[in-house]
């Protein structure tokens, strides 16, 4: 979700000064210092232990909280943030204000949002949470926390959509003035992609999931892609004497001959080598994932996915055709299936996922 | 160095996501309302960060027994975790110093990983102190604090 690559505006001027307003806010207090409502406590700390279903008894028993080293009951440590949060008034107040169109006039940290809200970076997701603890937090404990605006990124594209993120460095206290914990904390606030868009709609799920790794193009293999767009499977041909290749490569192994054209593959082919992969997981693939080696009925053989089959029942020799998948807006691939016997015939299949020029 | 952790199966029950929102005071709409949500731009309501870090530190600690202190939770987000789906939380030890401290206790340095139907959901790095003599993987790791706890606290959970 946080790959990212940075992308430039359309207008530069409304932009750099859009860019001047956001890295304002670096560096300055997110807003005045924030007190817990309420001290550390038993009761909130038996809600959070319950809905986490932690079992350990330093957080609610008083003896084996002695047993264990500490002198009474402890709260979990990675509440920490939980004693600050302003609840459930803040938040209705917030989506009442953005509701209105109402301009907030807030503390620094709800301008800069306002002012990404503005411009269109409407959602927020939490992407990092880096927690420090000093010493553990036990009930009368009331905290109090200075935060400060570390960061504002260029605008990055996300498997979420565009967006920007956002660090910030909390620094927490107890009644004392004494350090307890420290935390640096960064957001994503970006242009949510609407589940109409057509692209997205369709897939449902995979509109959150990270994408695909984008193959690395060369003028020599990117006819192969930019085919796959256009849902074609095509072969490199040497134009001099008529040899299929693949993968593709710049020079022809029989006469040397330097000039090539595509010619568009019938999607007809057999399993000639394949393995399951189980491990290690990448993100944008689902697992267990079958990749095969596929010869083609043209006699050139690519890698691709094998699919529509329990990775068990894939079999060396078994007759699959070709189907292509749209990842997302620009990487679409082809994938195979098998031709089940007596079921559906094989041009049919065909002319439908591969080849829709229907020749 | 390199000892594993006891895997955590944790089911993500919409009862788990919205009621370890609201345990830790988070009332944003993402986490509870589905349709709020889908407007949003997510497919669903999906888990907030805060309690993802409480997993970490509750899968952690379910190690380390109690005398575990943690120190150190840092975590980073991929794959949102939406309901019905399962998060298996795996861990190893990456590094450990047994030279009491101050506090006499030893440090530990662990990594986690918790991945769902859509991959990676969160790695993290977890630094905590343990008796020295429980600094390795032998006592801290016996099934007391890790596999019981764990399966009766998800049955918990669920139910």
């Amino acid at each position: 979700m946080v790959d990212a690559t940075a992308v430039r505006g359309p207008d530069d001027d409304r932009s750099d000064e859009f860019e001047r307003r956001l890295q304002a806010f670096v560096g300055s207090a997110s807003g005045p210092p924030l007190a817990a409502p309420d001290p550390v406590n038993q009761p909130m700390i038996r809600h959070w232990v319950e809905a986490m279903g932690d079992e350990n008894p330093v957080y609610v028993d008083d003896q084996a909280a002695r047993e264990a080293g500490f002198p009474g009951v402890i709260a979990p440590p990675t509440m920490l943030q939980a004693w600050i949060m302003r609840g459930l008034r803040a938040s209705l107040d917030v989506e009442a204000a953005r509701g209105s169109g109402e301009r907030s006039d807030g503390s620094p940290m709800d301008r800069l949002m306002a002012l990404l809200d503005e411009a269109g970076y409407t959602s927020v997701v939490a992407t990092n949470c880096d927690q420090h603890y000093v010493r553990p937090l036990v009930p009368g404990d009331l905290l109090v926390v200075r935060s400060v605006v570390d960061a504002v990124s260029p605008e990055k594209s996300t498997a979420l959509g565009a967006g920007r993120f956002v660090t910030s460095r909390l620094e927490y206290v107890d009644q004392s003035g004494g350090p307890v914990a420290s935390m640096r904390f960064r957001i994503l606030k970006f242009r949510p992609r609407r589940a109409t868009e057509p692209d997205r709609g369709r897939r449902g799920p995979s509109a959150i999931r990270p994408c695909r790794p984008r193959p690395a193009l060369t003028d020599d293999n990117r006819f192969f892609f930019e085919g796959a767009k256009e849902h074609k499977l095509l072969i490199q041909r040497c134009t001099d004497c008529g040899l299929l290749r693949h993968p593709a490569r710049p020079a022809c192994s029989r006469c040397r001959s330097f000039v090539w054209d595509t010619v568009e593959a019938s999607g007809r082919g057999t399993v000639y080598s394949y393995v399951v992969n189980h491990h290690p997981q990448v993100p944008g693939f689902d697992y267990p994932l079958v990749v095969a080696l596929v010869e083609l009925e043209e006699g050139t053989r690519l890698v691709a996915n094998v699919t529509g089959i329990a990775p068990g029942e894939v079999e060396i020799g078994m007759p699959v055709t070709c189907s292509f998948e749209d990842f997302d807006d620009e990487l679409s691939l082809p994938v195979f299936r098998p031709v089940r016997a007596g079921s559906s015939p094989v041009h049919e299949t065909v002319t439908r996922g591969c080849d829709q020029r229907s020749s | 160095m390199g000892d594993a952790l006891p895997e955590l199966v944790i089911p993500l029950t919409r009862t788990l996501i919205v009621s370890t929102a609201i345990a830790s005071r988070d009332y944003q709409d993402v986490h509870h309302d589905p349709v709020l949500a889908v407007e949003r731009g997510s497919k669903d309501i999906f888990m907030n960060i805060l309690s993802t870090n409480g997993l970490v530190g509750r899968y952690v600690t379910d190690w380390s027994g109690p005398s575990g202190v943690l120190s150190d939770v840092n975590i980073r987000l991929g794959a949102p975790n939406y309901p019905d789906d399962v998060m298996t939380l795996t861990g190893s030890v990456t590094a450990k110093d047994e030279r009491p401290g101050e506090d006499g206790m030893g440090a530990v340095e662990l990594e986690v990983r918790g991945t769902n139907g859509l991959g990676e959901h969160v790695t993290g790095t977890v630094r905590l102190r343990l008796r020295s003599r429980t600094a390795g993987s032998g006592t801290a790791g016996s099934g007391t604090a890790g596999s019981g706890t764990a399966g009766g606290a998800e049955g918990g959970v669920a139910r």
